[in-house]
């Protein structure tokens, strides 16, 4: 099946306009010895046998196990209003809009989604979007590095664990030093920190759903005059200290718990908020409001000489297709949810991982391993290695949580839990029945 | 249109939580505690599920995207993308599927659909491109830009090179060099000679500090390198990687194969070449694909195959660059690309490039009465036509002509790009425009040709039936208002 409108009879039409007696005549710009030798790809199919073979892959995934896991990326209930919007044909097939006059959908989204990401920060700006959480954070100590002109970076090992492979892995080739510390104690961390430091990051709730207050972590940075990089949940921003709260210079992270689906990896979404101070050192496109020459309010991209298509290799990223209809869909949510509702959210996400709590720790040999506060997520110490116990509590039809050993050599012991508004009563009580009995 | 924060009204609703099915206590209990607390609610919209509906709906409204009418965005490959892709992608075996089921012990068995799609995927892009193996993982084209570069990093640094260049075409898109630069590469830029890069130039650059050289063909003129292997050759010779940048892809499937060109790294665009949806700005999707020879330094996870057929994450891999991606990139984009190759299958593909050339050079032929064509050659996917003339003769530029069309009903071609053409106009009209659509372009662009010369006034005020006509960029830019600091009504 293809989406080509020509019919043989337009083609010969178009073919005698130009002049040529075959399509072959078109591809005569390419030599003879540089043609394709061979082209073995299967024939194509027709719409139901692609959905029937898609259909079949799709049903080869245990996407029906009950989810406790997180670590990072989580299982929220999303409202439908959000779909509706996201295929509104409109949207999802336009491109960047340079062209701001019939951009102007794309363009409002984006303004109220910076302005959304804003009220949720504290921040003063932010761009219309980064890939995801790990990239924002990549881009985050960059900027750091620009600005501050300094070489080394302090990472506290609380960070999600991904993201630090990621940092390690982009600035390999960048002569930076990257120190990855348990700094969750300040006096750590005033330890380490030097007038090397182009900026410190950290992660709240961190990686282990532990809830705190960085402050002191940010004014040590700021005495040492380096930059202070938070990485946080958007969610979580319905109720924890907000980053500019804490006085971090840069609140970057996974803006896939705003209405996007687990969706196996992606498309996700890297949010970044910024203090006034560094806009014109931000990577990504930023879209402001303006007016047009009869005064009618409107919006365009800005600031773009800090972008790729203008500045070439002195550009502040390479970005150029970022997450765009990610950044709707999150808006659309918000909206949906409103101020009050994110709060809701929040508490039953509370709530929901406290009573977790109770009931697991109730099974002799399981332990809370930190003392809390929370978010939706916590750690428990297994009798057994938690590799296993999750293993096990697949075949029961549930995914456990996330053994820390993978990224935590040290904790082979130990499981992150996860537990949102889409968990009920009951199946919380069978996760805690399913692990007391393989205990 | 007012913003959702003007439509806000206190205390509406727009979505419902599920009742909370546990006792009051456990709600006091798990709060988090005041000094952890932020201080005030972050002032979100608060509006009724229809006040969001029509909001959005009325935004979209005032968008003009592939699904409303031609749009000819040289470089993007505009083309049509099939509904069913959609279909595909909320799957819920798909698009309830958390990424770190495979990362479990005996994970691959949960996820042996989503391991399939990854791995038939990276066959598929080897038998189109001729590489030997892909990777998935980035989220965009300059992110395969990226990874490519630091693969070419990481090939240098094994073999003890000291490189420190990179090549690059002055027609290049700008995230080629942006993408070098980010990489920690210093960017040389090679003249063009009859609008393709100038193979003597390009050996005379040719040191050994050159890590590599990042192309296109066509490049983005259009216009076929006939050099290319004399240029691979020399490149190979200083051992310089030849990097293929695929957002010209649409021009050759079934024609050439890039590793038959003699590149070495290749990326796609498959929100651009393999239909799947730009979005107005993303998520895309730029796998990269490698020879042979680089394969070692690809990111980690990757798709392997057990004797018994089955398929694992594989991490076993000492010289990989790492991880680029969370997981395995874009994956929601990836089916839908998935999907639409096995629906064209071989022969379809060939008939888009097939169609996609007829297009540009059907365009080419039929304005070249009234517009000046940037290089009086036969083109392939895309042609770009300059306003020099108009500029100088009448003080129309590109910039007037761009918002002429939109009066006509069209999107206009990408402007000022390459920048080796003056008022450049690079138009890509792709394979899924009828002919009446390719006519009515034409026409539109006699109409404006015209209205240059009697009336180029009309084309300063242009456009006219937007729901916005020309913006203040500069204000946008020298008193920057990028959030709505209004507050919400109560």
């Amino acid at each position: 099946m293809d989406f080509l409108p020509h019919t043989d009879q337009d083609r010969a039409q178009m073919l005698a306009e130009l002049g040529l007696s075959s399509e072959e005549d078109l591809f005569a710009v390419i030599p003879q010895e540089l043609r394709a030798q061979n082209w073995n790809l299967p024939s194509g199919l027709s719409e139901m046998e692609v959905m029937d073979r898609l259909k079949g892959l799709a049903e080869q995934n245990a996407h029906r196990l009950t989810c406790f896991l997180g670590a990072g990326f989580y299982d929220h209930f999303i409202p439908a209003a959000v779909d509706a919007v996201l295929r509104r044909g409109e949207f999802y097939t336009a491109y960047t809009p340079y062209q701001a006059e019939m951009s102007q959908g794309t363009l409002q989204s984006i303004y109220e989604y910076q302005t959304a990401i804003c009220r949720l920060t504290g921040l003063d700006v932010s761009n219309a979007s980064l890939y995801d959480g790990g990239t924002a954070m990549f881009e985050a100590t960059m900027m750091a590095v620009r600005k501050t002109r300094r070489n080394s970076l302090i990472v506290c090992r609380s960070v999600n664990p991904i993201y630090r492979v990621m940092l390690k892995s982009y600035t390999a080739n960048l002569h930076l030093e990257l120190i990855e510390e348990d700094i969750t104690d300040p006096d750590r961390l005033a330890e380490i920190v030097s007038d090397k430091t182009a900026a410190v990051i950290l992660q709240n709730p961190d990686f282990f759903g532990r809830v705190h207050d960085f402050s002191s972590h940010f004014a040590l940075a700021k005495d040492n005059k380096a930059l202070s990089i938070l990485s946080c949940n958007p969610v979580a921003l319905g109720v924890v200290k907000s980053p500019a709260e804490m006085g971090a210079d840069i609140a970057m992270g996974e803006g896939q718990t705003l209405g996007l689906p687990l969706s196996f990896g992606g498309p996700y979404l890297g949010y970044m908020a910024v203090r006034e101070q560094l806009v014109r050192t931000m990577p990504g496109r930023l879209v402001g409001r303006t007016t047009d020459h009869q005064g009618r309010v409107g919006y365009c991209l800005t600031l773009q000489t800090r972008e790729q298509h203008i500045r070439r290799e002195k550009a502040t990223s390479n970005i150029c297709s970022n997450q765009a209809l990610c950044t709707l869909a999150a808006l659309v949510y918000l909206s949906l949810l409103g101020k009050k509702g994110l709060i809701e959210l929040c508490q039953l996400n509370l709530a929901k991982a406290a009573y977790a709590r109770q009931r697991l720790t109730a099974i002799p040999g399981v332990e809370l391993v930190d003392e809390g506060p929370w978010f939706n997520e916590f750690r428990l110490s297994l009798p057994m290695d938690a590799r296993v116990a999750v293993s096990q509590m697949i075949e029961k039809g549930m995914a456990a949580g996330f053994p820390l050993g993978r990224y935590y050599p040290e904790q082979a012991n130990n499981l992150l839990v996860a537990v949102t508004e889409k968990r009920t009563k009951e199946e919380i009580g069978y996760l805690a029945e399913g692990l007391e009995a393989i205990l | 249109m007012k913003t959702i924060f003007e439509i806000s009204r206190k205390d509406r609703r727009g979505a419902a939580l599920p009742r909370p099915d546990l006792p009051r206590d456990i709600f006091e209990q798990s709060r988090i505690p005041e000094n952890l607390r932020r201080a005030e609610p972050a002032e979100l919209p608060e509006a009724a599920e229809v006040d969001v509906i029509r909001h959005f709906t009325n935004l979209s409204r005032l968008n003009f995207g592939v699904d409303v009418g031609p749009y000819p965005l040289g470089s993007c490959t505009m083309k049509y993308n099939p509904r069913f892709t959609e279909e595909v992608a909320r799957l819920p075996g798909f698009a309830n599927l958390h990424p770190l089921l495979p990362q479990l012990r005996r994970g691959g068995l949960l996820t042996q659909g989503a391991l399939r799609v990854l791995y038939e995927t990276e066959q598929l892009l080897c038998q189109i491109t001729g590489m030997s193996a892909f990777t998935m993982q980035p989220m965009a084209g300059a992110h395969g830009e990226l990874t490519g570069i630091m693969l070419m990093a990481a090939y240098h640094r094994h073999k003890g090179n000291q490189k420190t260049t990179v090549l690059v075409p002055d027609s290049a898109h700008g995230t080629n060099p942006a993408s070098a630069a980010i990489a920690g590469y210093k960017v040389v830029t090679v003249p063009s000679k009859d609008g393709v890069m100038d193979p003597e130039a390009f050996e005379q650059k040719l040191d050994d500090k050159v890590a590599g050289v990042m192309m296109t063909n066509p490049n983005t003129l259009g216009l076929f390198n006939p050099h290319i292997k004399r240029i691979a050759q020399a490149a190979h010779e200083a051992d310089a990687v030849m990097y293929y940048d695929g957002a010209n892809l649409n021009a050759i499937m079934g024609y050439a194969k890039p590793a038959d060109l003699g590149f070495d790294i290749v990326h796609l665009n498959l929100h651009k070449t393999l239909g799947t949806p730009h979005g107005g700005g993303g998520p895309g999707s730029g796998p990269v694909g490698v020879v042979e020879r680089l394969a070692d330094y690809l990111p980690i996870s990757r798709v392997s195959q057990r004797e018994d057929g089955s398929l694992f994450l594989n991490y076993d891999f000492p010289k990989s660059i790492g991880y680029i991606a969370p997981f395995y990139g874009n994956f929601g984009v990836t089916l839908k690309a998935y999907a639409y190759i096995l629906a064209l299958g071989g022969e379809g593909l060939k008939n888009v490039s097939r169609d996609a050339v007829l297009n540009a050079n059907y365009l080419r032929v039929k304005l070249a009465d009234k517009w000046q064509v940037a290089i009086d050659k036969p083109c392939m996917h895309e042609v770009v036509f300059t306003a020099t003339d108009k500029a100088e003769s009448f003080g129309v530029s590109a910039l007037d002509v761009a918002k002429a069309l939109m009066d006509e009903g069209f999107h206009p071609p990408t402007i000022y790009f390459p920048l080796v053409v003056k008022e450049a106009l690079m138009i890509e009209p792709t394979e899924t425009e009828s002919k009446e659509n390719l006519d009515a372009f034409v026409a539109a662009m006699a109409k404006i040709a015209q209205a240059a010369e009697k009336d180029p006034d009309s084309l300063h005020a242009a456009p006219r039936t937007t729901p916005v006509g020309r913006l203040d960029e500069v204000k946008a830019a020298r008193q920057p208002d990028l959030i709505f600091r209004g507050t919400c009504p109560g």
